[in-house]
């Protein structure tokens, strides 16, 4: 087999640059754009004093000095632990159902009915527009007692609020491979839509669906309104009952704590996806 | 022009070894999308161990007719026999059929082994079957040292390799070719072009290659279906496809050619003051004004001051060059020795004269056939 590549190309390439070099005036001029800074500047003030603000307060003791008391005394306050429980359950009831349901509609979106794919981003983006007090309000007068029984419920309200960022985040994956193309060679070669899916298309849009998992959860960690009418104590729930009742320092440590423990995630879940990527690309020979 | 020298020829004539592979009898397929008839009527059989090609221009239907075969597209009328069996409705993935897309299809996931052994691990073969037959897949189309390389760490070239080893590693019944070779820089697509058909030579398979490019498809093919708005205007060997186009699309499309209007009286036609015969073929009903289509080496051409051209332009092909001669208000391309073409000048006068024995003729562009 001959060498695909030639060198010569890459020789003209190279003596064309060096032919040029001597006509320009050395290292490249740099523009300084300052105004990038101030606006860097302008929005990082804006997230993070509100963060400074109430890690500060958290992290103050009763005398006014540097205390670890509010996030020690976190763990054993009334009613955390179970509110943190069934946040925990609904955002993986969430994300299951959320996934399930999105991932084979996007997919069929994209490879059979492209043509709705700009139908599809006005519908999906209605849990926006529509207040979430009004969603629930619908709910609770039509479902019937046994239903409305279960914290589960709230997971197929949250599906209905996540579905903006979860879709757009699919989308968004989906539309960056040719997925109509990889979908036809995986058929083409025995495949069924499952085994498409599962090691096709799933793998291919990863980070998609990392995002999608993420923004679920931090959206789930801080709905309130649903949680707090269908009377159910979520971590935003218990966030404001325990402010009223009690020490506000506890309530803004849990706040800054599940802020954090967002970030942790998010960094984990990035983290595993590359180290994951990494491993299977030095893997070698059939899987 | 030199499609019709030398490898071309004798692959266009070569009669495909007797095979395993399978026939395939396209029966009055029709496909229509919204008020475009993209496959009307057409019918079609492929000989076991045939390399068929399927050329026409852009809309012509030929990728649709590919896409009906492997099953991706929906019939509106017809049917798709494969070995006598119906697969008009019949899922894609059960079809038996290797594909080879234009765009790079491999499964960016997965290294080129796991690409090649996907569609037996869908056939629910051991790892230790799929390895193998991976490999010896991978090794035929010389890129055995590349079986752990991803996608994106190959060149386009070794990409479509690795395609058409994944398409073969399933022992399709046919091979698809979608314009593979069309997203490839010059020389790796004549590598490749060589490669896939003494593959398909060697395996005796039946093969059909969609492309527009008309040097593939007479390098490569053993018959071609030459196609034009959902229809086919001839299904011919290359090198009778070139010699004897049957219509003026077919004469467009395969070689160049040049118009030159003349009038048509009993079955004969003067060019450049010489009678010459109508080709049979689509034309020959014609009479009346019309346009004769002629190649570049149909025509002969002489220095001569008092000649009817003038040479207008040289283009170096090799061996041989391409002069375009302007003959009154017609631009004639006409085929040279260029060691011959070298003692004529730009602005030489010069006289061009027929030697072909008959001509093609089509109904003049732009106006009404007469019959």
């Amino acid at each position: 087999m001959a060498p695909l590549s030639s060198g010569s190309v890459f020789d003209v390439a190279q003596a064309e640059d060096e032919a040029v070099q001597p006509y320009s005036s050395g290292r490249p001029r740099r523009r300084v754009r300052w105004w990038r800074g101030v606006v860097l500047l302008l929005a990082g003030a804006y997230f993070l004093i509100p963060l400074y603000a109430g890690l500060k307060f958290s992290l103050q003791g009763v005398s006014g000095g540097f205390s670890f008391l509010a996030f020690q005394k976190l763990p054993s306050a009334p009613g955390f632990s179970a509110a943190l429980t069934l946040s925990l359950k609904l955002a993986v009831a969430t994300m299951v159902v959320s996934t399930l349901l999105m991932v084979p509609t996007a997919i069929y979106v994209h490879v059979r009915l492209p043509r709705l794919r700009r139908m599809m981003d006005v519908v999906t983006i209605l849990p926006i527009v529509i207040p979430p007090i009004v969603l629930i309000v619908g709910v609770l007068g039509v479902f019937p007692e046994w239903a409305k029984a279960s914290p589960y419920l709230l997971s197929f309200m949250y599906v209905i609020l996540a579905m903006p960022f979860v879709y757009r985040s699919l989308d968004a994956g989906l539309g960056a491979i040719d997925l109509k193309t990889l979908t036809e060679a995986s058929r083409s070669l025995g495949g069924n839509w499952l085994k498409t899916i599962w090691r096709v298309v799933l793998p291919n849009i990863r980070p998609a669906l990392l995002s999608a998992t993420v923004l679920t959860l931090a959206l789930v960690f801080g709905e309130y309104t649903m949680a707090s009418l269908d009377l159910w104590t979520t971590i935003p729930v218990w966030i404001t009952q325990f402010q009223v009742s009690s020490d506000g320092h506890i309530q803004v440590a849990a706040s800054m704590l599940g802020l954090v423990g967002t970030w942790i995630l998010l960094v984990l879940v990035v983290s595993l996806d590359r180290s994951q990527s990494r491993r299977s690309r030095r893997r070698q020979g059939v899987s | 022009m030199t499609l019709v020298k030398g490898d071309s020829v004798i692959n266009a004539d070569a009669t495909p070894p007797a095979s395993s592979g399978a026939r395939v009898t396209l029966e009055n397929l029709v496909r229509t999308f919204g008020k475009v008839r993209a496959l009307d009527n057409l019918s079609l059989t492929i000989e076991p161990g045939e390399f068929m090609a399927l050329l026409g221009p852009s809309g012509c239907g030929k990728t649709t007719a590919l896409r009906v075969l492997a099953g991706f597209e929906q019939l509106d009328g017809g049917r798709v026999v494969v070995d006598g069996q119906d697969l008009s409705d019949v899922n894609a993935r059960k079809r038996d059929m290797g594909m080879v897309f234009q765009s790079y299809s491999l499964f960016p996931n997965m290294n080129a082994l796991d690409n090649v052994a996907f569609g037996l691990r869908m056939r629910r073969q051991s790892a230790v079957v799929r390895r193998r037959k991976a490999t010896e897949l991978l090794e035929m189309v010389g890129l055995a040292d590349q079986s752990a390389k991803y996608p994106h760490q190959m060149s386009g070239g070794q990409q479509q390799r690795v395609a058409l080893a994944r398409a073969l590693a399933i022992e399709p019944r046919v091979l698809l070719l979608d314009e593979p070779l069309s997203a490839l820089d010059a020389m790796v697509r004549a590598e490749l072009r060589e490669q896939i058909r003494s593959l398909q030579q060697r395996l005796a398979i039946t093969t059909v290659f969609v492309t527009h490019d008309q040097e593939e498809v007479l390098s490569m093919a053993d018959r071609v279906c030459v196609m034009s708005q959902g229809k086919i205007e001839q299904v011919a060997s290359p090198a009778e496809l070139y010699a004897r186009p049957a219509t003026a699309t077919v004469t467009q499309l395969v070689g160049i050619s040049s118009r030159v209007p003349v009038t048509i009286s009993n079955h004969e036609v003067v060019v450049f003051a010489q009678r010459c015969p109508v080709r049979s073929g689509e034309g020959e009903s014609l009479t009346g004004e019309a346009d004769v289509l002629l190649r570049p080496e149909d025509i002969a051409i002489e220095l001569d001051p008092d000649g009817s051209g003038f040479v207008t332009r040289k283009s170096f092909l090799g061996a041989m060059t391409r002069l375009v001669v302007q003959v009154g208000e017609v631009p004639v391309r006409v085929d040279v020795r260029s060691e011959r073409a070298a003692e004529i000048e730009l602005g030489q006068r010069v006289r061009p004269s027929i030697i072909a024995r008959d001509v093609l003729v089509a109904a003049r562009v732009g106006s009404t056939p007469q019959a």
